[in-house]
C-alpha cells in the first residue's frame, strides 16, 4: 500500500469535481514587499577591469545591460575586442610571475577573506544588483545566491596556506592564469565559484561573465578593490560570445574553466584539445528526480518545487524530468499541480515572489519551441494560471505528464520552469530511466528507505545525488558532472584540484 | 497536429478538494488503528523545517497586514490557566476578550476565552450575549495523569458549567508505548462526554518528539472524532513550533480530501508576538487555505499575544510605534 | 637436425569480450622483433573489432564496478601470480620487442609484475583516498565517492610493450572501468601475453579488451566512438593526440595525456575517476 493516505479513498478519484467544496489556498493575498532597488548604484556604462582598474575597451563599444523583469536599461557594459583580452591575460600574466606567485598562502589566504566579508557587507546591494540584472526573485539572490558566494571565498581562503595538506603531494604547484568563463544563471555565485579557487591555488584569472548578467561581477570588482587585491590577480572582461572565443584562444591562457551548455563545452573542447591548456567544464543537465511510493510526500513535493522552480529552472542541475513509482503518480501529479499554481510569479523585487523572469528573450525563445513540442508529442500540459507581467521575459510555471523518454521534452535541456514527468514501476527501472540521458550532473531520490536510497545513488550517473532533498550546494561539496555534463569539480578539495598542476 | 489535452491550471480547480459526504471510516480494532497511521506518509524533519523557514520569510505588509492582524485577534482563544486565577481576572478577561480596544470598535472579538472547568460558570456569564466562546480545559490538564473516570468527570463538569468548547489532552506515554487503541478509545469517550461541545485534542507535540509522531497523532485524533487538534498545553518546555503546526495543517488538508470532514488546528504555548501569529497565519494559507483562515478552524491559544496584535494594529493605522501601556494588562 | 623439435608457435590473437577471435577482417601482420627477424604475425583488428570491444566494455562496466572492491582487488592480484608464473616467457617477448638483453627484460618484467600488484592494492584504496565527508551547513550527510569514468580506451605506449600498458591499462580498471586498449603496434606480443593471463585470472570477460594492429588506423574509432567515457593518448605522438583530442571533445570524453617525465603515479589513476556527492537529510 503506498505509504502516501492512509485512507483508501481518494478524493480525487471518487469525487464528482462538481459537486465539491475547496479551500482555497493563498486566498490571503500578500500586498507587494518590494525590496528598493535605490540601494543599487549602477553608472551609466561600464568599462573593463584589467589591471585593477576600469578602462575604456579598445573599441568603445558598450552593449545594454536589461532588466529581464521589464526590460528596462540598467547600464550599458563594455563589449570586449580581441586586444582587449589580451591586455587583461598580459595583465594576469604580469600579476602572476610579479606578485601573486610571491605571495605566500596565509597572504592569499587573507585576500580571500577580506572578500568574503566585504560581499557580506555589501549582501543587500549584491542582491539587489544580482535581481535587477538576472530576473531571479529576491528571496533567491538575498538567501541563496549572495550568502554562497561569500561562502565560497571564506572556505577556500582556508585552503590558501594549506595545500600541501590537500592530497596533491607536497608543495602543489598553480597552473598559471586561469580564464574562466561562467553563465546568466547565477552570476555572482558563478564568479565566487571559479575566482575563490583559482586564487587560493595561486593562479591568476581573467573572468569573462555572461553576456546579460556582467554587472554583479563588475560589483565584485569593486569589492576586489576595496580589498586591495593586487592590480591584475582578477581582471574582468565583459562581452559576448566572440569574447570569450577570444579567451579560450588566447596562447597566455594556461588554464580554462567554463560553465554553460554542453553545446559550447564541445566547441571549447574541441578548441582548447590541441593546446596545453587545462580544461574544466561544467555543461548542462536533465536531472532525474526519482520519486519512491514510500517518499515523504509533502517535502518531495516541496523538493520537486524547487528543483525545477528554483531560479525559473535556470540551473544545470535541474530535477526537470520527474520519475515517479506508478502507484503513487496519480496523487503525486494531482498534489504538484496544486502546488504550481500556488507558486507567486512577478516581479523579481517583490520579497514574496517564488518564481521571477526569464533572463532573456532568447531563453524564452528557447523554452516556447521546446515547450511546444512537449504538446505536439502528446504530452499533457499543466500551466499555472498566473497572471504574468506585460512587459520583460516571462514563462508560466509548467508540468508536463504522460511524457516518454522519446520525448524531446524529456531528453533536452529546456533551462526554464517545465517539468516533465515520466512513470516507473521498479527501481531497476527507476535507474535505466534516469541514466538513460548523455548527461550526468544531478539526480534526485525519494524515500524513506535508506538501503534502497544508497543502493539507487550507487548506481546513478550523475556528480551529484540529492537524497530526500535538491538544488542544495556548499562550498564544501564538490560540485561537477559525469559525461556530457562535463568533468572537473568545483567545491571542497575536491574543487582545488582544477586549479592545480597536479 | 497537437491533439493533446491542453489543461490550463486555475485556482478553483486546484484548491484543497473535500470529499462531498464525510466518510470517515469506522476503527474497529487496534490493529486496523495501526495499519491506517503505519501508512501515513513519513516526514522528513529537514524538509520540513526548511518549508518553515522559507515561508517566514514572507513579507507582510499594508492592508495584508492589517487583515491578517484583525483575523489573528479574531482566533484568539485569550487563555488563562493559572492556579492563581481567580473570578475576578476571569470576567476582565471575558471583557477585554469582548471588546479587545474599547477605545476602537472595529476590532474584533476574539474566539473564545480559555479557563479551567471551575471558571467556566463564571465566564459564562461574563460573555453572555456575546460570540465569544467558552473553552475549557479538561481531562486533568495539562499532565493528563488520571484515572479515565477522573477524566470524565472533569469533561462534565465543564460540560455542565456550559463550556461551548472542551481543550483534552492526550496520555502520551500511552501514545509512545504504542498503545494507541487507548488513545484513541479516550478520545472517543471524551467526545461523547462533550455532546454539542466541541472537542480539541492536545496532542502535546513537544512531548511526541517526532513529526512523523504528530502526524500519526494527528490522524488518530481525527478519526476518534476530533473537531480540533491541538499543538500543546502551554504547560512544558516545547510548545507549538511552525514545523510541528504545518505538520497538523498537512493532516487535517489531507484528512478533509479524504473524508469531507473539516478539522480545525489550534497553535498554542509560546505565541506572544504579532510576527510569530503572522507566520502561523501564512502557513495556513499556503497549506490548508481560506477554509481554515476562519477562527472556526484555526485558532491560537494565547495570553499575551493580543496585546501585541493590538499595538501592531494601532501602529499599521497610526503609522507610528505606540507604547504597551495604552493596552490593559489582562 | 633431424632430431631437433619443430616448435608450436602461437596465433596471436585479440581479447574481446573474454575470448581470442582473430580480427573479423581476417587480416594480421608482421611483427618483428627489434633487431628486424620474424616474431609473429599478429592479428590486424579492425574497427568492427572496436565496436565489439566497446561494447564488451560497456556491457560488464556496471558489473565490474558493482563488484566489491576487494574481489576487484583479488582479481587484479591473481593476474601478477599468472604473470609472475609466466616471467620468462614474458621476459622473451619484452626482450625481443624493446630490443633488451636478458637482465633488462627480466627488471622490466619485474617491474610491470610489481606494479601490477600496486594497482591490486588500490581498489580498496581509491575511494579513502580520493573520496570523503564533506562538512556542508546543514543538516545533512554528505559525502563524496570516486566512481569510474566508465569505459576508457587506452592507446598504449608504442615503446614500453609491458610496462607502458600495465600502467595504462590497469589504472582505469583498478578504479573500477572497463578498457579497450590498442596495444603498442610493433611490440604487441607482451600485451597479448598478458591478455591470455586475465582469462586464468578470473577477470569477467569484457573488463580488459586487446586489440592489436595499426594505431593510426584504430585510434581516431576509439576517439570519436560516443559510448567511450575516456581515452588514454600514450601510443600516439604530439600531432596525433592533438587531432584525437579534437575528435574525443565531440563527446566530451575525459583525455589523458602523458606528460614528459612525469613522476606521479597516481595521475593515470586519477585520469578516470568521477567524484560523485551524495547528500542525505539528517532529521529524527
Amino acid at each position: 500500500m503506498a505509504r502516501t493516505c492512509a485512507l483508501t479513498i481518494s478524493a480525487a478519484t471518487e469525487v464528482n469535481e462538481h459537486d465539491l467544496t475547496a479551500s482555497r489556498l493563498g486566498s490571503l493575498e500578500y500586498d507587494p514587499a518590494p525590496e528598493s532597488s535605490a540601494i543599487a548604484h549602477f553608472r551609466s556604462s561600464y568599462g573593463l577591469f584589467i589591471d585593477g582598474a576600469f578602462t575604456d575597451p579598445s573599441s568603445h563599444e558598450q552593449f545594454v545591460s536589461l532588466n529581464p523583469a521589464n526590460e528596462e536599461v540598467l547600464a550599458t557594459v563594455a563589449q570586449s575586442s580581441r586586444e582587449d583580452i589580451d591586455r587583461a591575460v598580459r595583465s594576469a600574466r604580469r600579476a602572476y610571475e610579479e606578485v601573486w606567485s610571491h605571495t605566500s598562502g596565509a597572504e592569499r589566504a587573507k585576500y580571500l577573506y577580506r572578500i568574503a566579508r566585504l560581499i557580506l557587507e555589501r549582501a543587500r546591494e549584491f542582491a539587489v544588483v544580482e535581481t535587477l540584472d538576472n530576473g531571479k526573485p529576491i528571496r533567491e539572490s538575498r538567501d541563496v545566491d549572495v550568502p554562497l558566494a561569500a561562502a565560497h571565498f571564506f572556505y577556500y581562503a582556508g585552503w590558501a596556506d594549506k595545500l600541501d595538506y590537500a592530497g596533491f603531494g607536497v608543495n602543489p604547484r598553480p597552473i598559471g592564469v586561469a580564464g574562466q568563463i561562467i553563465p546568466w544563471n547565477f552570476p555572482l555565485l558563478m564568479a565566487a565559484w571559479k575566482i575563490a579557487p583559482a586564487l587560493a591555488a595561486g593562479n591568476t584569472c581573467v573572468l569573462k561573465p555572461a553576456e546579460t548578467t556582467s554587472l554583479s561581477a563588475l560589483l565584485l570588482a569593486e569589492i576586489l578593490q576595496q580589498a586591495e587585491l593586487p592590480a591584475g590577480v582578477v581582471n574582468i572582461v565583459t562581452g559576448d560570445g566572440s569574447s570569450g572565443a577570444a579567451l579560450v584562444d588566447h596562447p597566455g591562457v594556461d588554464k580554462i574553466a567554463f560553465t554553460g551548455s554542453t553545446e559550447v563545452g564541445r566547441l571549447i573542447q574541441q578548441r582548447v584539445a590541441p593546446s596545453q591548456k587545462r580544461l574544466t567544464l561544467e555543461l548542462g543537465g536533465k536531472g532525474a528526480n526519482i520519486v519512491f511510493e514510500d517518499a515523504p510526500i509533502d517535502e518531495m513535493i516541496e523538493g520537486i518545487i524547487d528543483g525545477i522552480f528554483f531560479n525559473q529552472g535556470h540551473v544545470c542541475c535541474a530535477g526537470s524530468r520527474l520519475l515517479v513509482q506508478e502507484s503513487v503518480a496519480d496523487e503525486v501529479l494531482r498534489r504538484l499541480v496544486r502546488r504550481v499554481e500556488q507558486l507567486r510569479v512577478g516581479d523579481p523585487m517583490d520579497k514574496n515572489t517564488d518564481v521571477g523572469a526569464i533572463n532573456s528573450a532568447a531563453q524564452l525563445a528557447r523554452i516556447r519551441e521546446l515547450t511546444s513540442f512537449g504538446e505536439s508529442e502528446g504530452a499533457t500540459r499543466y500551466t499555472s494560471s498566473c497572471t504574468l507581467p506585460e512587459k520583460g521575459y516571462w514563462f508560466a510555471p509548467t508540468v508536463f505528464a504522460n511524457v516518454a523518454q522519446s520525448h524531446r521534452i524529456a531528453r533536452e535541456e529546456i533551462f526554464g520552469p517545465v517539468l516533465s514527468v515520466l512513470t516507473f514501476r521498479t527501481p531497476e527501472e527507476a535507474i535505466v530511466k534516469a541514466n538513460n540521458t548523455n548527461y550526468g550532473l544531478a539526480c534526485g531520490v525519494w524515500s524513506e528507505k535508506g538501503s534502497r536510497t544508497l543502493w539507487v545513488a550507487q548506481r546513478l550517473r550523475a556528480g551529484v545525488i540529492w537524497a530526500n532533498t535538491y538544488n542544495k550546494f556548499d562550498p564544501s561539496s564538490p560540485f561537477g558532472g559525469v559525461r556530457e555534463s562535463g568533468f572537473g569539480r568545483e567545491g571542497g578539495r575536491h574543487g582545488l584540484e582544477a586549479y592545480l598542476d597536479v | 497536429m497537437s491533439t493533446a489535452p491542453l489543461r490550463l491550471v486555475t485556482r478553483d480547480d486546484y484548491g484543497v478538494k473535500f470529499a462531498s459526504a464525510s466518510v470517515v471510516p469506522a476503527i474497529g480494532s487496534e490493529t486496523q488503528l495501526k495499519s491506517v497511521l503505519g501508512a501515513l506518509a513519513g516526514v522528513d524533519a529537514v524538509g520540513l523545517e526548511a518549508r518553515c523557514a522559507k515561508l517566514a520569510t514572507r513579507s507582510i505588509k499594508k492592508s495584508t497586514k492589517l487583515e491578517a492582524i484583525d483575523l489573528a485577534i479574531s482566533m484568539v482563544d485569550l487563555t488563562t490557566l493559572e492556579g492563581a486565577d481567580t473570578p475576578a481576572r476571569v470576567s476582565s478577561l471575558c471583557a477585554k476578550a469582548m471588546r479587545p480596544d474599547p477605545r476602537d470598535l472595529t476590532v474584533p472579538s476574539v474566539a473564545a476565552v480559555c479557563v479551567y472547568p471551575d471558571l467556566v460558570a463564571r465566564a459564562r456569564s461574563a460573555l453572555a450575549n456575546s460570540s465569544v466562546a467558552v473553552a475549557s480545559v479538561a481531562t486533568a490538564f495539562p499532565s493528563g495523569r488520571a484515572s479515565m473516570r477522573v477524566k470524565l468527570l472533569d469533561v462534565n463538569d465543564a460540560v455542565e458549567a456550559g463550556a461551548h468548547e472542551v481543550d483534552m489532552v492526550i496520555d502520551r506515554g500511552a501514545f509512545l508505548s504504542g498503545r494507541v487503541g487507548e488513545v484513541f478509545e479516550e478520545i472517543v469517550a471524551v467526545k461523547e462526554a462533550c455532546g454539542e461541545a466541541h472537542l480539541k485534542v492536545i496532542l502535546e507535540t513537544g512531548e511526541l518528539v517526532t513529526y512523523d509522531n504528530v502526524r500519526r497523532a494527528s490522524w488518530l485524533a481525527m478519526l476518534a472524532g476530533a473537531d480540533f487538534v491541538k499543538t500543546s498545553t502551554g504547560k512544558v518546555s516545547v510548545n507549538a513550533t511552525p514545523p510541528a503546526a504545518l505538520v497538523m495543517l498537512e493532516a487535517v488538508r489531507d484528512f478533509a480530501e479524504s473524508t469531507g470532514k473539516l478539522v480545525g488546528v489550534k497553535v498554542a504555548g509560546g505565541i506572544r508576538t504579532t510576527k510569530d501569529a503572522l507566520r502561523y497565519l501564512v502557513l495556513v494559507n499556503e497549506t490548508a487555505g481560506s477554509t481554515w483562515l476562519s477562527p472556526d478552524r484555526f485558532r491560537f491559544g494565547a495570553s499575551s499575544l493580543l496585546n501585541d496584535l493590538l499595538m501592531q494594529r494601532l501602529k499599521q493605522h497610526r503609522g507610528a510605534y505606540v507604547r504597551s501601556d495604552d493596552f490593559s494588562g489582562d | 637436425m633431424s632430431d631437433e623439435r619443430l616448435d608450436v608457435r602461437k596465433t596471436y590473437k585479440l581479447l574481446i569480450n573474454g575470448a581470442f577471435p582473430r580480427s573479423e577482417s581476417g587480416r594480421s601482420y608482421k611483427v618483428s622483433t627489434k633487431s628486424g627477424d620474424f616474431l609473429a604475425n599478429v592479428a590486424q583488428g579492425s574497427r568492427k573489432d572496436l565496436r565489439d570491444a566497446v561494447l564488451a566494455a560497456r556491457g560488464v562496466q556496471a558489473k565490474w564496478w558493482a563488484s566489491s572492491a576487494y574481489n576487484r582487488g583479488q582479481v587484479i592480484y591473481r593476474l601478477a601470480e599468472m604473470a609472475e608464473s609466466r616471467r620468462d616467457e614474458l621476459a622473451n617477448h619484452v626482450g625481443a620487442a624493446e630490443g633488451l638483453g636478458e637482465q633488462q627484460a627480466e627488471q622490466s618484467v619485474s617491474r610491470a609484475i610489481d606494479r601490477i600488484i600496486w594497482y591490486a592494492g588500490w581498489t580498496d584504496k581509491i575511494a579513502q583516498v580520493y573520496g570523503g565527508a564533506n562538512p556542508v551547513a546543514g543538516p545533512f550527510f554528505n559525502f563524496s565517492l570516486p566512481t569510474p569514468s566508465g569505459v576508457v580506451a587506452v592507446l598504449a605506449s608504442q615503446e614500453s610493450s609491458l610496462e607502458g600498458f600495465v600502467d595504462a591499462v590497469l589504472a582505469p580498471i583498478a578504479a573500477g572501468n572497463t578498457v579497450v586498449s590498442v596495444a603498442s603496434e610493433l611490440r604487441p606480443t607482451p600485451a597479448v601475453l598478458l591478455g591470455e593471463m586475465t582469462a586464468t585470472s578470473d577477470f569477467p570477460a569484457g573488463v580488459l579488451n586487446i586489440v592489436t594492429g595499426v594505431t593510426s588506423e584504430l585510434a581516431p574509432t576509439l576517439a570519436s566512438h560516443e559510448d567511450v567515457d575516456g581515452i588514454d593518448l600514450s601510443g600516439v605522438n604530439l600531432d596525433e593526440a592533438n587531432e584525437l583530442s579534437v575528435s574525443a571533445a565531440g563527446s566530451i570524453k575525459r583525455v589523458f595525456r602523458p606528460r614528459p617525465n612525469d613522476t606521479d603515479p597516481t595521475r593515470r589513476l586519477r585520469a578516470f575517476i568521477e567524484t560523485s556527492t551524495v547528500w542525505h537529510t539528517i532529521g529524527q
